[in-house]
């Protein structure tokens, strides 16, 4: 079952993450906490959680980015530095180097839909699949000595119990700026894959060869307000002498 | 592949939901609070998340809301009342009953009842429950009472009540369906979050465009179109600058200008006299106008007049006087404004400046909206609809905690209203109960005529005054109130100045006070400036009598912070989930631009520790103290709970702390008798109520004909109370007026100066108090805080999973400084005020304004608080800033204790900030570093939340 | 990557172990002797050392049966199972060579392909991670079998030596081993100090085309298990040193050793000591290597780590 699933699952669900309205604000990363700790598997424990080494096990992080322009393409203002905030968590990829070293078989892409997800009675803690990941997907639980991993709120979005618009991941439902969606990638149809079409979706380290699902949206090009500094000069007349007869034709209009 | 295992897709995830209002931070969402039954027979907090229904955020929740778990189990709630046994800041407690407790606070609290009620400072800090702290204190005689606001954001807020009769937050907000330019000036990450989250991204989804003026491009800046990483403290120079090449090019509202301002008042032109720059106004006080029909001086408003903009017209009584708006255009086009003459200052190329003035004007008119809804104004005008200049502004501390922040919020205003964007579709939108003018607001109370030996105070504390006849001074000119407010020193000061208090308590100036019973202000660390100075004094000892100089300390919260070490008793408060409160109208509402709403807390879990509700234990004491409003005429309580208050108590007759399900059947809203089953009435709706704005009402609302009826059918006001937004303010030249020796009551002549430079009834622009008093070639550079959004204050290091997020805080340094002083990032070095220095871990940033080094507020914590291992990196690593800022500014020589405040509100002047920066040897503390206070509660050294359920 | 010791003592000691096991089963050593016994029970013990070892590093190591389960896909599953299977000929041949002082080429061989499989096995678990540039190079095995070969030579040398048995040939063998062993070595670092990067923050972060991406913030103040597990840092300085050392002890001073051993006035008296001392140099080389091996490997998510 390590193997991955042949034929590969025609239905891709993933996340599609919107780096231009990323306000890093963590909603995502503690909600998943808050979801996953009392969900699927063992709990995401916290070592020393009031001490000075406290850690813990998280499915989804947010890292912060300055990005300086240095001659390339330049998006916003010239020689300014900006701020990109990554929420990063499993990409589900297609080619998941994680699920195919493991050797017991605990870590495996589902058939029906491509979640990549961890069986954690089989797991034996050995972290080869973390260290197989390039993204950092996987942190082992220190309590259980498992490993966990974002299951893509596997046990909400099939949830029956729920209303059918909470049957999506806990990071989608939360995120105040709306930069996370969820759906199916692997149909061409679908909203999520309009919007990877229509922004220029991209995969994150192409180069390491595991084809993710999860798509990043980069920023949008921004142009400088510089450059409309010329619209208002046109209308300029004399001083406050123009100013005032100016006004005094307008009231006259009203 | 058929072997993959099966597992459990639809498992409920709870046994019951409670829906109740979230308390992480000042923002009050919905909150669905997921209850689900452990092995063990008891029921714990499975999940939080957010109310889709909820009118504030819609379902989404943020992380600290979604972090309400790790708030509400975490070590350091307070277990039960406590006295203190050691010395303060020892830590040393003895735990006692709520009846010890009660008896010994209302002992103190009648003594000073009775002998002198001023000596009381009761100051409650994020407090949201002020209707009630508020009318507690009243009801108690003291006219030392305020929240938090003065050190918060009363520049933003009185500005904005002068100006427009609301401000940003809690008064309004962008409307996001239809704007088209939204503008963000500084750190609001803090406030409003989930909303302004919701809306930017809304924004962003239109396609429309977001610039930020912010020195730091963190948080909501990164994601801004455009970024304009200004100075701190030059926001109000961009704003006029602005302001000038929007007249330049003529593209302002003069139909708006005409309509809803006050551009044509009649401005007394009569230079040396007491009433030079005021309105001048007919024998009902009501201001004039130029009618340019009749030639004659008519009262605004009048049908068929057409307002003269400018020129100088004789009264008929030999004064002369020209419209204030000709006063404004003459100021504001004078080239002292273009961008050429404040683009050094600002740190912004003219070029930037003249495009955002470019970018607001095709926004406002080249992109007027218009939406078909016929609307009555209140002057009986029929409109087909509503005229939408699509660009809106938001605002909060960034820009209001600085000196010179009131002038700024006003210029801020100014603008919206100069582009006609108030209350228009695509515009900022008031929020109910909101417009409301300033006149609608109360006079300040506190004078000694206003109290007495166990009597109420006359009236409200907190207000506006309209001139310097309202000021809380005595006839010397000195300072009725403990903290100064509402004196000379500051004299719109509409919240208080609450990070005055304890440093004047200790100097007795103006007196020395008896008891401080403080609510939730962690005034020993992260509230006050100069904390240091702050815990010296709250420990330092009359030298005779060896008594505290201040001699009492009561504080009531809900977790062992920094302040709970220096309280004599304390008074531990519930969390959030185990408590009642309401989100009132009376309060800081709620409410958005299309409905109006209210909401409650109520008690979703029930505590496991011997704690109370504060607001129930000051109903407790209010009794015990047999204070009016709270005994009947034979001295029973009238009020069994906060519970039983929220639903009986009437402020005025009809008029409760909630809004919804009012009437004996619960179906009347804002009007109507208590109703005894109101509480429910809010669980079953969610925890909150919502009614809808007639869409004829929506817009427009400070002249809104329907608008207006609503209100007073929903008893916001007892009659119409329309706004006329004041671009020429004349308060302020009141004020100038007495500082001149002009008008009574004659300013100090210690305070003219200042009150010259800084009560321009036209927005204006004046060097930041400390900049102007440091010398900046010592002090080259600004220290900033920003707003973690995953942290609120201090509130959050206690919090398991959010402390992980920011576990110490470094100072991000701009690149240019590194370079010049050799820095890099893991670097330690020494930053300097003119008041302190505090050696600090470093890092790179280039994201920043050149001038400007920033860090994460309150993240640093005292060793021994919060019931954190006092080796934590918050006590080893994270520092505050608090130590660089004084509470006073500079010595001037001339014996004053100038506080570090706008000298119009008393707004705290945090941004003020300068500093130099050199590198340090490597550390493994920052400094300075304070004694740990005893932490005796039990950690675990592991946490498995929901390992129960697995 | 974090240099675990559990790790870098299973490499260490079952390379050892199973090169050892390959010298017994390609009939080197005269079975007859004592000191052969001896060795074929060291190889065996050596390598279940190494797996014992190995085993300290499972959080669940109750369930490690599991791991034999996944051979099709798992490189790590593969070395369980050819761990194991290695055991029937390796026991095969020691009991014959033990009790029966003989030698079964068929079965020794059986063994020596088996104990190279396994040892390669264990190579790969490196070399396919595509994440540590440094590993994922065919150079990584190619050291992972030398360096056992070379140290089952060693061992056996010294095996021999006790014995008393004629040791110039192995000495020879030994020495050829090390250095082929150390020149690939060298390689494998040249590549390493060489190659471009795989991946970047840019890659990483796909905002390459913005600009230089940097770090600015980690999601989480404190350490967490990616960073204390990936984010190991060795200076390169350091690292240098280090490498220079591992390649003295574990290769140069053996041979020298080795050499010297044969020679007189040394040879016959102080021989064995000075094999025994190649020996230890060799081991203590050899753990350094590994511990380089680790800390010097970059992974990939240190990209978002700004590592």
């Amino acid at each position: 079952m390590t193997s991955l699933p042949q034929p590969a699952p025609a239905k891709k669900l993933g996340l599609v993450i919107d780096l231009d309205i990323c306000v890093g604000c963590h909603a995502c990363v503690v909600n998943c906490k808050e979801w996953n700790t009392g969900g699927y598997g063992n709990a995401l424990s916290d070592q020393d959680p009031y001490g000075a080494d406290v850690s813990g096990a998280w499915l989804n992080r947010i890292h912060t980015f300055e990005v300086v322009p240095e001659g390339a393409e330049l998006v916003g203002e010239a020689g300014e530095a900006r701020i990109v905030h990554f929420p990063k968590s499993c990409l589900h990829c297609e080619d998941a180097p994680c699920v195919t070293v493991c050797p017991t078989g605990a870590s495996y892409k589902r058939s029906e839909d491509g979640i990549v997800l961890v069986d954690e009675d089989k797991c034996i803690g050995c972290g080869l699949c973390a260290w197989s990941c390039p993204y950092g997907a996987r942190e082992m639980d220190l309590a259980a000595g498992v490993m966990k991993k974002c299951t893509l709120c596997v046990d909400r979005i099939y949830n029956e119990t729920f209303e059918a618009v909470d049957r999506v991941p806990a990071c989608v439902r939360t995120c105040p700026a709306n930069a996370r969606h969820f759906g199916d990638l692997g149909d061409p149809q679908s909203d999520v894959s309009k919007l990877v079409a229509k922004r220029g979706g991209m995969d994150l380290m192409p180069e390491q060869g595991t084809r993710p699902v999860n798509k990043y949206l980069p920023p949008r090009v921004r142009t400088p307000l510089a450059a409309g500094a010329d619209m208002l000069a046109a209308e300029n007349t004399d001083g406050a002498s123009g100013f005032f007869a100016w006004l005094d034709g307008v009231l006259e209009k009203i | 592949m058929g072997d993959q295992p099966k597992i459990e897709l639809s498992q409920p995830i709870s046994d019951e939901v409670r829906k109740t209002t979230c308390y992480m931070c000042a923002c009050r969402c919905g909150i669905n609070v997921h209850l689900r039954a452990t092995p063990d027979g008891s029921r714990k907090i499975r999940y939080i998340e957010g109310n889709r229904d909820h009118p504030v955020n819609r379902g989404v929740l943020c992380a600290k809301g979604s972090a309400g778990i790790m708030q509400h189990y975490a070590p350091a709630r307070l277990k039960g009342p406590m006295l203190r046994t050691g010395p303060r800041g020892s830590g040393q407690f003895k735990q006692i009953s709520w009846d010890e407790a009660l008896s010994i606070a209302s002992e103190w609290l009648g003594k000073v009842r009775n002998d002198d009620p001023k000596k009381l400072a009761f100051f409650t800090g994020r407090d949201q429950s002020q209707s009630l702290t508020g009318f507690w204190a009243q009801q108690f005689g003291t006219p030392n009472y305020a929240a938090h606001g003065g050190f918060c954001s009363v520049n933003m807020a009185a500005a904005g009540i002068m100006t427009i009769g609301g401000a940003f937050w809690e008064f309004g907000a962008p409307d996001w369906e239809r704007t088209k330019l939204f503008v963000l000036f500084g750190v609001a990450e803090d406030h409003d979050s989930n909303p302004l989250k919701l809306g930017i991204s809304k924004v962003k989804a239109n396609g429309a465009r977001f610039v930020s003026v912010n020195p730091v491009r963190t948080g909501y800046s990164a994601v801004a179109d455009n970024w304009i990483g200004i100075r701190p403290g030059t926001d109000a120079l961009l704003i006029l600058a602005v302001i000038h090449e929007l007249l330049k090019a003529r593209r302002i509202d003069v139909d708006y200008l005409a309509r809803y301002t006050n551009a044509a008042w009649l401005v007394i032109d009569a230079p040396g006299t007491a009433e030079h720059g005021l309105f001048a106004r007919n024998g009902d006080g009501a201001p004039l106008v130029h009618d340019a029909v009749t030639e004659t001086a008519t009262p605004a408003g009048t049908k068929g007049v057409r307002a003269a903009f400018r020129g100088r017209f004789d009264l008929g009584d030999g004064r002369m006087a020209v419209p204030s708006f000709q006063l404004l255009a003459e100021k504001y086009l004078d080239e002292a404004y273009a961008p050429e003459a404040v683009a050094d200052q600002c740190g912004v190329p003219a070029e930037t400046i003249r495009g955002l003035a470019a970018e607001i004007a095709r926004a406002a008119f080249d992109e007027e909206i218009f939406v078909e809804q016929p609307w009555t104004d209140v002057n009986g005008e029929r409109h087909q609809g509503y005229r939408g200049r699509p660009v809106s502004f938001h605002a909060m501390r960034g820009i209001s905690a600085h000196s010179n922040g009131f002038q700024t919020a006003r210029a801020l205003h100014l603008l919206q209203v100069l582009i006609g964007s108030i209350d228009c579709p695509g515009g900022f939108r008031f929020e109910p109960p909101y417009p409301k003018p300033v006149e609608a607001h109360p006079r300040p109370h506190g004078r000694a005529e206003h109290f007495g030996s166990n009597q109420p105070l006359s009236g409200p504390h907190l207000g506006f005054p309209l001139g310097p006849e309202d000021l809380l001074i005595d006839g010397d000119g000195n300072p009725a109130r403990l903290d100064k407010a509402f004196s000379w020193d500051a004299p719109l000061s509409a919240h208080g100045l609450m990070h005055m208090a304890i440093p004047n308590a200790h100097a007795g100036d103006p007196y020395p006070i008896d008891v401080m019973f403080l609510y939730m202000a962690n005034m020993a660390w992260n509230s006050s400036m100069n904390t240091a100075g702050v815990i010296a004094m709250l420990e330092d000892r009359d030298a005779e009598s060896g008594e505290y100089r201040i001699p009492k300390v009561i504080y009531s919260d809900a977790y062992s912070s920094e302040m709970v070490a220096y309280a004599d008793l304390v008074l531990p408060d519930t969390t959030y989930l185990e408590r009642h409160d309401c989100i009132s109208l009376l309060d800081r509402p709620i409410a958005e631009p299309d409905s109006v709403n209210d909401a409650i807390r109520w008690p979703v879990v029930e505590p496991d520790r011997d704690v109370r509700a504060f607001q129930s234990v000051l109903i407790d004491l209010g009794a015990r103290l047999k204070l009016p409003g709270f005994v009947d005429s034979l001295g029973k309580p009238l009020y069994a709970d906060y519970a039983d208050y929220i639903v009986r108590h009437e402020r005025r007759p009809g008029i409760g702390p909630l809004a919804g399900f009012r009437g004996r059947n619960g179906d009347r809203h804002g009007r109507g008798e208590p109703n005894p089953n109101q509480i429910e009435r809010y669980i079953e709706n969610g925890a909150f109520s919502s009614l809808h704005i007639p869409m004829e009402a929506q817009f427009f609302k400070h002249a809104n004909a329907d608008y207006q009826a609503f209100a007073v059918r929903l008893g916001f006001f007892d009659k119409p109370a329309p706004v006329t937004f004041q671009l020429y303010n004349e308060t302020l030249q009141k004020f100038r007026l007495s500082a001149e020796g002009l008008r009574e009551p004659y300013a100090p002549e210690s305070h003219r100066e200042r009150i010259l430079t800084a009560f321009s009834p036209l927005p204006e622009w004046y060097r930041p108090f400390e900049e102007e008093a440091v010398d900046r070639s010592t002090y080259p550079y600004h220290a900033i805080t920003q707003r973690p959004a995953a942290m609120y204050h201090s509130w959050g290091s206690m919090n398991a999973w959010l402390r992980q997020i920011h576990t110490k805080n470094v100072l991000y340094v701009p690149a240019k400084i590194c370079d010049e002083a050799g820095l890099e990032t893991g670097d330690w070095a020494w930053v300097g005020s003119f008041h302190g220095r505090i050696k600090v871990e470093v890092a790179r940033s280039e994201a920043v304004n050149d001038d400007t080094m920033w860090t994460w507020n309150a993240i640093g914590k005292r060793a021994g608080a919060w019931a954190l291992d006092p080796k934590a990196p918050e006590a080893e690593k994270g520092f505050l800033l608090n130590h660089l800022i004084k509470e006073l500014l500079p010595p001037a020589g001339d014996g004053m204790r100038w506080s570090n405040s706008d000298p119009v509100t008393g707004q705290a002047a945090w941004y003020d900030l300068r500093v130099n920066i050199e590198k340090a040897e490597p550390a493994r503390r920052s400094e300075p570093h304070f004694a740990s206070t005893a932490s005796r509660t039990e950690r675990p050294a592991e946490l498995r939340y929901g390992q129960e359920w697995d | 990557m974090h240099p675990a010791y559990s790790v870098i003592v299973f490499t260490t000691v079952s390379g050892l172990g199973y090169g050892l096991a390959a010298v017994l089963g390609l009939g080197l050593l005269d079975p007859s002797q004592t000191a052969t016994k001896l060795a074929h029970f060291a190889a065996l013990a050596l390598i279940s050392a190494g797996l014992l070892s190995s085993t300290l590093h499972l959080r669940n190591p109750q369930r490690a049966w599991r791991a034999f389960s996944q051979w099709r896909s798992s490189w790590l599953s593969r070395e369980g199972v050819l761990s194991i299977a290695t055991f029937v000929p390796l026991c095969a041949g020691a009991w014959l060579a033990i009790f029966e002082s003989r030698h079964v080429p068929w079965i020794g061989a059986t063994g020596a392909i088996l104990a190279a499989a396994t040892v390669y096995c264990t190579s790969m678990i490196y070399a396919s991670l595509k994440s540590v540039q440094a590993w994922h190079t065919p150079l990584t095995s190619a050291c992972y079998l030398l360096f056992a070969f070379a140290g089952g030579l060693l061992l056996a040398t010294v095996f021999a030596a006790l014995s008393g048995s004629q040791t110039v040939l192995m000495i020879v063998a030994t020495a050829i081993a090390l250095a082929g062993a150390w020149i690939v070595k060298a390689m494998w670092r040249v590549r390493l100090a060489t190659m471009a990067p795989l991946s970047t923050p840019e890659s990483a972060t796909g905002l390459g085309s913005i600009g230089h991406v940097r770090l600015l913030e980690r999601p989480h103040v404190t350490e967490n298990y990616l960073t204390r597990e990936m984010g190991f840092k060795v200076a390169r300085k350091h690292a240098a040193k280090l490498a220079w050392l591992s390649a003295l002890l574990g290769g140069a001073l053996p041979v020298l050793l080795l050499v010297v051993s044969a020679i007189p006035p040394f040879a016959p008296d102080l021989s064995p000591w000075l094999i025994v001392s190649a020996l230890l140099s060799h081991v203590v080389g050899m753990l350094t290597e590994r511990w380089l091996f680790f800390a010097e490997a970059r992974h990939a998510v240190m990209n978002y780590y700004g590592g």
